[in-house]
C-alpha cells in the first residue's frame, strides 16, 4: 500500500469499490466519493442500493468510530459533507423511484442557542442512515417547532442545546405539545454536551442522545417500535 | 489606589481563587432560558454587580465578566452584533467597580468565549474575520478596565489561535482554557497534552493555560494531570464544573456539594494547579468552601487517577492512559486504505 498510487474506480469490481467508497467516505474524499456514486448508477445499480449499501453503510462505519471516541467532529464533518455530496446526485433520482425513506425527522437548536455543529452533525448523519431530516436551524422559540411539525408531520421531533441557560427551553417545548395534545403523535428526542438521560427524562423527553451515532440508532429503534404497533393495531 | 496585577497577584500568593458559574447564578435571579445573560448588562446591572459581590464577598481573588458570549457571532442571535463595544465596556466596568469596592485586590478577568462558528477548512469562518471579532471584543473589554482577558471554553485549535491573537492586540494578559468535554477530549478531538504542547508555539504568549466546564469535577482535575505534564512551566487554571447538571423543579441543579468542590480545590492544588474556580453550577456556597479548603491545605504529590475517582467520580479512558484513537492510528490495518490523498 503506498500513498502515492493512484487508483481508477473503474478498474475495481462492484464488491471493491464499494469497500473503497466506504474507505473514502471515511477518508473524506468527496470527489472520489461521487465518482464512486456515478461509476454505481452507470452499472446499473439502482439509486436506493447505491444510497444504503455505498453511502449508508460507510457513515455507519464514521458513527461507530465517532462514538468509540475514534474520531472527532473535524472527521465526522468531513464525512458527512462527502456523503452529502453523493446524495445530492442521488436525490432526484431516489425521487423518481419512489424508494422507501426509515422515516421523517425535524430537527433544531432551542431558543437562545446558536450552537450548529452537533445539531448539523445529528442531521447529516440521519440522512446518511436514510431519514428525511428538515433541519430548522438554530434559535428556535416553540413557534419555530409546532409550525415545522405541522408543516412536516415528522415521525421525530429532535431539539440540542450546548449551553446551561438553553437546556430547560426543551421543556418549554414538551409542555407546550402536552398543552395542544400532540406530544404524544411524536418521538422527541434530546441531545447537547450538558445534557443526560436523567435531564431526558425529567423534561419529559422519549429518549437522550449522547452522540449523533447513537441519535441515529435511537431514532431506528423507535421506528421498528412504532411499526410493531401499527402492525399490531 | 494602583490595581494590582497579575503577576503582582501570583507572586505573592500560591494559588488564587477565580470566581463561579454566571448562568447558573443568573437563573436564581430570574434570568429565562433562551435570553442572553449578556443583555443583563443592560437591563439588570444591579443583578449582575450582585453575583459579582457574592464571588467577593465569598472569596475569589479573580472574578469573570459577564461577557462569555459578547463577541458578534453570538450577538447577532439576538440582533445584537453591532454592540459588542458597549456590552462589553458594561460587563467590565460593573465588574470593576465591584472589584474596587473590595478591601483586598480582586482582579477583573474579560471573559470571551467561542463564537459558535467552525473555523476554516472544515467551517466558513476565517482566521482574519474570527481574530477580528476577538480583537474588537478585547478592546472594550479593557477599556471598560478589565485586568486580563480570560478565553474559555475553546474547543478547536484555529479558534485558540484566532482567540488569543485576537485578545492579543489589547496588550493585557492573556488567559486561555478549553473545554475538554469528549472523552477526555475537546469536541473538536484535542487531548490536554496536545493543548499544552500547542500553548508553546502561540504567537501570543499566554499568561495561565487551563482548562473550564467539561464534564465534572473529577474530569477536570484528570485534564490539568494532563496539561501540567505537558507543561510543568505554565500557570494552570481550572474552572470545573460542580458535578453532573440534574433537572429538579423547572431549574437545573449540579449535583456537586460544598464538600465536594473543596476536595476538587485540594485536588486540584496538588496537581499543580495555580489558579482554581468554578464553572457550571458554582455557587458562592461553593466557593466559601474551596477557600476555606486552599487556606487549610498543604499541597501534596500529584494525585492519581484512583484516587481522584475515589474522591470526586469516575473519569475518561484517556484519563487513565488509554487512548483509544491513538490506538485506532497505529493498528491501521483496522480500516485498510488502498488508497489515500493529501
Amino acid at each position: 500500500m503506498s500513498d502515492e498510487e493512484e487508483l481508477d474506480l473503474n478498474s475495481l469490481d462492484d464488491e471493491e469499490l464499494v469497500q473503497q467508497m466506504h474507505d473514502d467516505l471515511y477518508d473524506g474524499l468527496k470527489e472520489e466519493v461521487e465518482e464512486g456514486v456515478n461509476i454505481l448508477l452507470s452499472r446499473g445499480w439502482l439509486p436506493y442500493r447505491v444510497l444504503t449499501e455505498a453511502l449508508v453503510e460507510g457513515m455507519r462505519i464514521v458513527g461507530v468510530d465517532f462514538r468509540d471516541g475514534i474520531l472527532f467532529v473535524p472527521e465526522v464533518l468531513l464525512a458527512a459533507n462527502s456523503m452529502k455530496a453523493g446524495m445530492t446526485i442521488l436525490r432526484p433520482l431516489l425521487a423518481e423511484t419512489g424508494a422507501p425513506r426509515l422515516g421523517k425527522m425535524v430537527i433544531g437548536t432551542v431558543k437562545g442557542d446558536i450552537h450548529d455543529i452537533g445539531k448539523n452533525l445529528v442531521a447529516m448523519m440521519m440522512e446518511g442512515a436514510g431519514f428525511e431530516v428538515i433541519n430548522i436551524g438554530i434559535n428556535n422559540p416553540v413557534e419555530n417547532y409546532l409550525e415545522a411539525i405541522e408543516e412536516h408531520d415528522p415521525d421525530i421531533l429532535g431539539m440540542s442545546a450546548l449551553l446551561t441557560t438553553t437546556m430547560p427551553y426543551m421543556k418549554v417545548v414538551i409542555d407546550t405539545m402536552k398543552e395542544k395534545g400532540i406530544r404524544d403523535d411524536y418521538v422527541v428526542l434530546v441531545g447537547g454536551a450538558p445534557l443526560n438521560e436523567e435531564f431526558a427524562t425529567a423534561i419529559g423527553a422519549d429518549a437522550y442522545c449522547r452522540d449523533a451515532a447513537v441519535a441515529v440508532e435511537t431514532a431506528k429503534e423507535f421506528m421498528v417500535r412504532k411499526h410493531n404497533q401499527m402492525a399490531a393495531v | 489606589m494602583s490595581r494590582t496585577s497579575l503577576d503582582e497577584l501570583l507572586s505573592s500568593r500560591d494559588w488564587l481563587l477565580a470566581d463561579g458559574a454566571t448562568g447558573t447564578n443568573y437563573f436564581q435571579l430570574g434570568l429565562m432560558s433562551g435570553d442572553a445573560p449578556e443583555l443583563w448588562n443592560i437591563d439588570h446591572p444591579d443583578r449582575v454587580r450582585t453575583v459579582h459581590r457574592s464571588f467577593i464577598e465569598a472569596g475569589s481573588d479573580i472574578i469573570l465578566t459577564n461577557s462569555f458570549g459578547c463577541n458578534r457571532y453570538r450577538l447577532k442571535l439576538h440582533d445584537a452584533e453591532d454592540r459588542v463595544a458597549e456590552l462589553n465596556n458594561l460587563a467590565a466596568s460593573l465588574a470593576r467597580q465591584e472589584a474596587d469596592a473590595s478591601d483586598r485586590p480582586v482582579l477583573v478577568a474579560g471573559s470571551m468565549g467561542p463564537t459558535g462558528e467552525i473555523f476554516e477548512p472544515v467551517g466558513t469562518l476565517s482566521m482574519d474575520a474570527g481574530r477580528e471579532a476577538f480583537a474588537e471584543q478585547a478592546a472594550a473589554l479593557k477599556e471598560g478596565g478589565a485586568d486580563v482577558l480570560w478565553i474559555e471554553t475553546i474547543s478547536s485549535v484555529e479558534e485558540l489561535t484566532a482567540a488569543t491573537e485576537g485578545a492579543g492586540t489589547a496588550g493585557l494578559p492573556v488567559i486561555g482554557t478549553m473545554s475538554f468535554d469528549t472523552n477526555g477530549r475537546t469536541m473538536m478531538g484535542l487531548t490536554p497534552k496536545d493543548f499544552g504542547e500547542i500553548t508553546r508555539s502561540l504567537q501570543v504568549g499566554l499568561a495561565g493555560i487551563g482548562a473550564n466546564c467539561g464534564t465534572g469535577a473529577s474530569e477536570m482535575v484528570a485534564t490539568v494531570l494532563g496539561i501540567t505534564e505537558a507543561r510543568p512551566d505554565a500557570i494552570v487554571v481550572a474552572k470545573g464544573n460542580c458535578g453532573i447538571p440534574k433537572y429538579v423543579d423547572g431549574h437545573i441543579h449540579y449535583d456537586g456539594t460544598p464538600e465536594l468542590m473543596a476536595d476538587y480545590a485540594r485536588l486540584a492544588r496538588d496537581a499543580g494547579v495555580r489558579i482554581i474556580g468554578g464553572c457550571c453550577g458554582t455557587t458562592a456556597v461553593h466557593l466559601k468552601a474551596m477557600r476555606a479548603a486552599l487556606q487549610a491545605h498543604t499541597p501534596g504529590a500529584k494525585p492519581s487517577v484512583e484516587a481522584i475517582e475515589q474522591r470526586l467520580g469516575s473519569v475518561s479512558d484517556l484519563a487513565h492512559g488509554r487512548d483509544v484513537a491513538a490506538e485506532a492510528a497505529a493498528s491501521d490495518d483496522r480500516r485498510s486504505r488502498r488508497r489515500r490523498r493529501a
